[in-house]
């Protein structure tokens, strides 16, 4: 987190801050901390990645302090504390989809895209990385993207190609930090 | 054919929908219980049942619920563990996709008989899909009368929400699960105090897998004594089991318990068979924690007794030669497979997952996975081998969760039952990264299956 270029300020759309109030709803009066989880899934979906600030917003929000949502960000493995790029394709590396060749399609992958594991493309378009089970192991390989966490299951090369082609197609598009 | 309870209707188009649902059969239970039945009498006809968490941990299910405190004035809770991680395993996901009303009705039914008025559904944040899917069929169900305030004019107020996890493996156990729904890093609370005295927001607290909560539905719709003739012994009902890895027809099936497993492998109604017409080598029986066998040792107990798939049969010879039932991830290796790269697999991911309380956890599991990779990768030492065996006894029963028993039972029981293969990495490193190891004497010792054998 230190050594990441941070945005000066994060701005949450009154369209955000309605969809945490609805959060916090489901949780009994004074728990309101229990909406983190869903919150920072919401911010990652809107900026991209977790921000300090956006943490730091996070926690005036929820009235707790900056530290609990640092160590929460930090303990997760699905949030991003860092800009990666647009599309971050999460490839299942566990046993059972290495079973049936989970770790050819990552090298298939890094390969494809040019770029090793964690980092971005120049063009800013895709990262990968390497997960841990994604509990659909009789699909494997498979890989995900969020922020909605689609499911490419039954991987082989042929549809890697169509999936980076299709995701390059798709260009519409907020940037990724604001 | 077995008798199917939970995916009885998964062929019908359209039964992720509440119309359809409702057509076949669906919310029945829900109007038995609220309008015939008393919490008590619930309770009662779960624990007839026999039920066991179907999470992995086999705790009878009607004991869990009896331990539920109720002091006056303090909520309750039931929290549906749906943060399916344990590798292997995704019949969750499953029933959560394609039926995704039947674990709101059992969510409902249960929180009526331990007497809660919210409920959440704790989905590992990777199911997105899935948490809208619930969203979705819980708005649904409300729409029909069957959630808010007294419903169906039984006095019964209920909520269920749905809740992200954020990927992270130990929010399966159930402490640290409720930790993470509390808006926490998700680390294990010490025991005492249970959840049934104290979980979330030290409230009274139940807390069960999907697929258990999903098997209510049928109990209380049959009675728990119907319930309990299907199946053998104490592994009563039916069993979702989640197949994967080198198998023809990997996916998810409903079996009754007592299927031998020489039939679930190798029978066209279920797995039909190792892929690619090779040979079975090893099966993970349970999910990646719990014991790996060879083929022998699956298919025949030490006895020579057919293992049949049940929470004793699986468990028959102890760690030295039997398994765990677990949470039915059935992980089949052909052949072709690396026992040593799948141990280092393994534990890079219990590496990953630990969340780092428990010294013997924290460091063991890195020290397992340092020591496994250059075994793997042909820097490794004979004493090596003895050298896992002991981290492993050394964090096996000194943690605060399951997590360490975990990490350190797929190493202990690769080495006991495929010790030469280790050997043979170290004393042979450059062959071993070219070729695997194959078969040697613990293959499948069965000539090729034929149907009549699984009549036995």
């Amino acid at each position: 987190m230190l050594n990441i270029a941070q945005p000066e300020e994060v701005t949450f759309s009154p369209e955000l801050i309605t969809r945490f109030n609805e959060i916090v709803t489901r949780y009994p009066e004074g728990k309101q901390k229990s909406a983190l989880l869903p919150i920072l899934h919401l911010v990652q979906a809107e900026f991209g990645w977790v921000s300090a600030p956006a943490m730091d917003k996070v926690a005036e929000y929820l009235h707790i302090k900056s530290i609990e949502v640092y160590e929460v960000a930090t303990f997760y493995t699905m949030f991003f504390l860092k800009p990666l790029g647009k599309h971050v394709l999460e490839v299942c590396r566990t046993g059972p989809c290495c079973l049936v060749g989970a770790e050819k399609i990552m090298k298939y992958i890094e390969q494809k895209l040019g770029v090793k594991e964690g980092e971005v493309t120049p063009d800013g378009l895709f990262s990968w990385r390497g997960v841990e089970c994604l509990a659909a192991c009789g699909m494997g390989p498979v890989l995900q993207i969020g922020p909605e966490y689609k499911f490419h299951e039954n991987l082989t090369e042929a549809k890697i190609d169509e999936l980076i082609d299709s995701l390059r197609l798709t260009t519409a598009d907020k940037p990724q930090i604001s | 054919m077995g008798r199917k309870l939970l995916l009885e209707h998964i062929n019908v188009p359209g039964i992720n929908t509440f119309d359809v649902y409702r057509q076949n059969g669906g919310y029945r239970a829900l109007e038995k219980a609220l309008k015939t039945m008393s919490s008590d009498d619930i309770v009662e006809e779960v624990k007839k049942s026999g039920l066991r968490g179907r999470g992995g941990a086999g705790f009878p299910t009607g004991m869990k619920w009896s331990f539920l405190a109720k002091p006056e004035g303090k909520a309750r809770y039931l929290v549906c563990n749906a943060d399916e991680s344990e590798p292997g395993t995704f019949k969750d996901r499953y029933l959560m996709t394609y039926i995704p009303h039947l674990l709101v009705e059992g969510m409902i039914v249960s929180s009526f008989a331990l007497g809660a008025n919210t409920s959440y559904i704790y989905v590992r944040g990777e199911m997105m899909p899935q948490i809208r899917i619930l969203e979705k069929a819980i708005a649904e169900a409300k729409a029909a009368g069957f959630l808010g305030k007294n419903i169906l004019g039984s006095g019964f107020d209920h909520e269920v929400y749905v809740q992200p996890g954020g990927g992270a493996y130990i929010c399966g156990e159930e402490t640290a699960l409720i930790e993470s729904l509390e808006g926490k890093r998700g680390n294990p609370r010490i025991k005492p105090p249970f959840p049934a005295i104290s979980g979330l927001y030290n409230c009274p607290t139940v807390v069960n897998n999907v697929e258990t909560i999903a098997a209510v539905v049928p109990i209380v719709n049959d009675s728990g004594d119907e319930y309990a003739k299907l199946g053998i012994g104490r592994s009563t009902g039916t069993k979702l089991i989640s197949a994967s890895g080198n198998l023809n027809k990997p996916g998810v099936y409903e079996i009754e318990l007592g299927v031998s497993v020489e039939e679930f492998i190798y029978s066209d109604e279920y797995c039909g068979g190792i892929a690619n017409g090779k040979r079975l080598k090893a099966v993970v029986a349970g999910g990646s924690s719990v014991p790996i066998l060879p083929a022998n040792l699956i298919l025949k107990t030490a006895n020579g007794e057919n293992r049949l798939m049940t929470y004793e049969s699986l468990a028959e010879g102890g760690f030295a030669t039997g398994t765990m039932l677990g949470s039915g991830g059935f992980v089949a290796f052909d052949e072709d497979q690396c026992i040593v790269r799948n141990t280092w697999n393994f534990s890079r991911f219990y590496h990953h997952e630990s969340c780092g309380q428990c010294s013997p956890c924290r460091e063991g599991t890195g020290w397992m996975e340092k020591v496994l990779h250059r075994l793997e990768y042909g820097h490794g030492k004979l004493s090596d081998i003895d050298l896992l065996v002991d981290v492993s006894k050394k964090i096996e029963g000194n943690t605060i969760c399951p997590l360490g028993d975990a990490a350190a039972w797929p190493v202990a029981s690769a080495i006991r039952h495929f010790r030469d293969e280790f050997e043979w990495h170290v004393t042979n490193p450059k062959e071993a990264m070219e070729r695997n190891f194959g078969l040697a004497h613990y293959a499948d010792p069965l000539p090729k299956p034929e149907p009549e054998l699984s009549q036995n």
